[in-house]
């Protein structure tokens, strides 16, 4: 029987979550699934499982990491649990790594794809998705996190039956506790969701030559991204890293200008549903993987580009 | 203040991966290595709270004898000390590397006195684990959060600001305690010509733990295939915007 731990946002089911049931049931057997706090039961009603668990409790009203380790660890051997199975999302990672360790057995984090059998087969994600790693998991009690967005989504559906429960928790299982929350920075438009991504690289040259990068993406509503090089020199911050160690990006067209196209890059990049590629070397490692091609200085191809649109436009 | 970094030494892989022949690891003859980059930052805020408090700060590896380059890197620095961990080379799974990971800072606390704060990076680069300093913190029963990109020491308090959901989640966590921190914590500088002479000089351990079996085994590593494209070209220089104008008008992102 395999154990799905189902994160949930809004009475609803995450869509990473539904990756991870969809990846269970590749494991064969039953497949129940735990629902943690306030908003569970709302979203336990859609989730496919043959036995949803509701755990209801006050004080995980904030995430508790080890909290959550100890409810999910204490059902799973209630219900003897062969496979547990969470989506490897921030917290979900966290609770999962806990509860690894509490039960004494390993983890692989975000698999791809698991084969059932003794050893149990993963492939599982490294370097950010620039690599593959097929393993054996030598264990009766597997512990898995799915990598986000590799997986088809289970479809949704009912559950053959939801059961709620006060789980125990001792004290020492809060003290690591969200205590407060930083809202996200208004206006403008985030990497995450942007429509459309430029990023300047290396071949910027200098936090002022930024202005042309940031002139485009204007012009398109969009959002200015970077590569580690030039977050590296401290030209723009952090915030605005796209990559396996900064953002994600899943925009309609993704413009990387003067960016070489190294694999730290392309790992934040790869759900871009184009890419045009604006370099001076027509051999750049980023042209092999662009759908689109500008050979040339972008301080003299962006401003040309703002131009036309501008000359369209009027 | 005691604090303790843990860093890892990982290939800088470039455009593109390229495997051993028995496909067990990556083929690094013309790589150069670094420190994973989220340890990096850890590695500069040990040294921010050593510029702050004062006291002891230690690095420590598990890794080939070449991973001292990362340890001296730190030093470099302002980091006082270095603990390596040296292995063949082979990778060591993520229980093997926390198991030995707590033995040597049981070890070293026995001889002088508990770390305040133990950094681990919430992942490294490579095998992406997002596991060993949670192992290595519920072995020493201190509580531990992770996924951090600020990390305030105030008292015997340590404020933690984790991302998620675009926002922040903030934990105060009672010293000692471990934390995994993000690249984004900080902007790590670079070391100085007379900070490198002097990491040459500062005292290193190095001790040989003996790998346990693993249970998450490796098989074989596999580049996945990316669609091999060849970019159609639109044009050269700034003679192709009305062609780049065109596509995005095509795609609908132009108005």
């Amino acid at each position: 029987m395999n154990l799905v731990l189902v994160e949930h946002v809004d009475g609803a089911a995450t869509d990473v979550s539904l990756q991870a049931l969809a990846l269970a049931a590749g494991l064969g057997g039953e497949t129940h699934a735990l629902v943690i706090g306030p908003g569970g039961a709302a979203a336990s009603v859609n989730i496919p499982a043959a036995v949803v668990h509701v755990a209801e409790h006050d004080a995980l009203d904030a995430f508790a990491p080890d909290a959550w380790a100890s409810i999910l660890g204490g059902l799973a051997e209630q219900i003897g649990a062969t496979a547990i199975v969470a989506p490897g999302s921030g917290h979900a990672t966290d609770a999962m790594a806990r509860a690894a360790v509490r039960l004494g057995e390993p983890l692989a984090a975000n698999c791809i794809s698991v084969t059932p059998g003794d050893p149990l087969l993963v492939t599982r994600v490294r370097w950010g998705g620039s690599l593959l790693e097929e393993a054996r998991l030598h264990t009766g009690r597997a512990l898995i996190t799915v990598a986000p967005h590799a997986v088809v989504a289970a479809p949704a559906g009912s559950p053959g039956s939801v059961e709620t429960f006060t789980p125990e928790i001792a004290d020492a299982d809060l003290v690591v506790r969200v205590r407060d929350r930083v809202a996200p920075p208004a206006g403008g438009v985030s990497l995450a969701d942007a429509k459309v991504v430029v990023t300047g690289g290396r071949g910027v040259g200098s936090p002022e030559g930024f202005v042309v990068v940031e002139e485009l993406a204007a012009l398109l509503g969009g959002a200015v991204g970077c590569s580690r090089a030039v977050t590296m020199s401290g030209w723009r911050p952090h915030t605005d890293q796209v990559g396996q160690t900064g953002n994600k990006i899943a925009p309609e067209i993704y413009i990387a200008c003067g960016v070489s196209g190294a694999t730290q890059h392309i790992a934040g990049a790869k759900g871009a549903k184009k890419i045009l590629a604006v370099n001076t070397d027509s051999e750049a490692p980023i042209m092999s993987i662009a759908d689109y091609a500008v050979v040339g200085d972008l301080h003299e191809v962006l401003p040309a580009i703002s131009a036309e649109l501008r000359r369209r436009r009027a | 203040m005691k604090t303790l970094v843990c860093v890892k030494r990982v290939p800088m892989t470039g455009g593109r991966i390229v495997l051993t022949e028995d496909e067990q690891a990556i083929e690094t003859k013309h790589l150069g290595f670094a420190i994973s980059p989220h340890e990096e930052c850890g590695v500069e805020e040990a040294v921010r709270l050593w510029e702050h408090h004062g006291g002891d700060t230690v690095v420590l590896t598990l890794g080939p004898a070449d991973a001292e380059e990362q340890l001296r890197d730190s030093m470099a620095i302002g980091i006082a000390r270095g603990i390596h961990l040296v292995t063949d080379g082979e990778e060591w799974d993520p229980e093997a590397t926390a198991g030995a990971i707590v033995d040597v800072i049981r070890a070293d606390e026995a001889a002088s006195g508990l770390f305040d704060l133990i950094f681990f990076g919430n992942e490294s680069a490579d095998s992406g684990g997002f596991q060993i300093g949670l192992r290595v913190a519920h072995a020493l029963d201190r509580p531990c959060a992770t996924g951090l990109k600020g990390v305030a020491v105030d008292g015997d308090l340590v404020r933690c600001e984790q991302e998620e959901g675009g926002g922040r989640d903030v934990y105060e966590l009672p010293l000692p305690a471990v934390v995994t921190v993000l690249e984004g914590l900080n902007l790590p500088r670079y070391p100085s010509v007379p900070g490198r002479m002097r990491a040459g000089r500062k005292p290193l351990e190095a001790l040989t733990p003996v790998r346990p079996a693993s249970r998450l085994e490796r098989a074989r590593l596999v580049v996945p295939e990316g669609e091999s494209k060849q970019a159609e070209v639109l044009g050269r220089g700034p003679d192709a915007a009305a062609a780049v104008v065109d596509l995005l008008e095509q795609i609908g992102v132009a108005s």
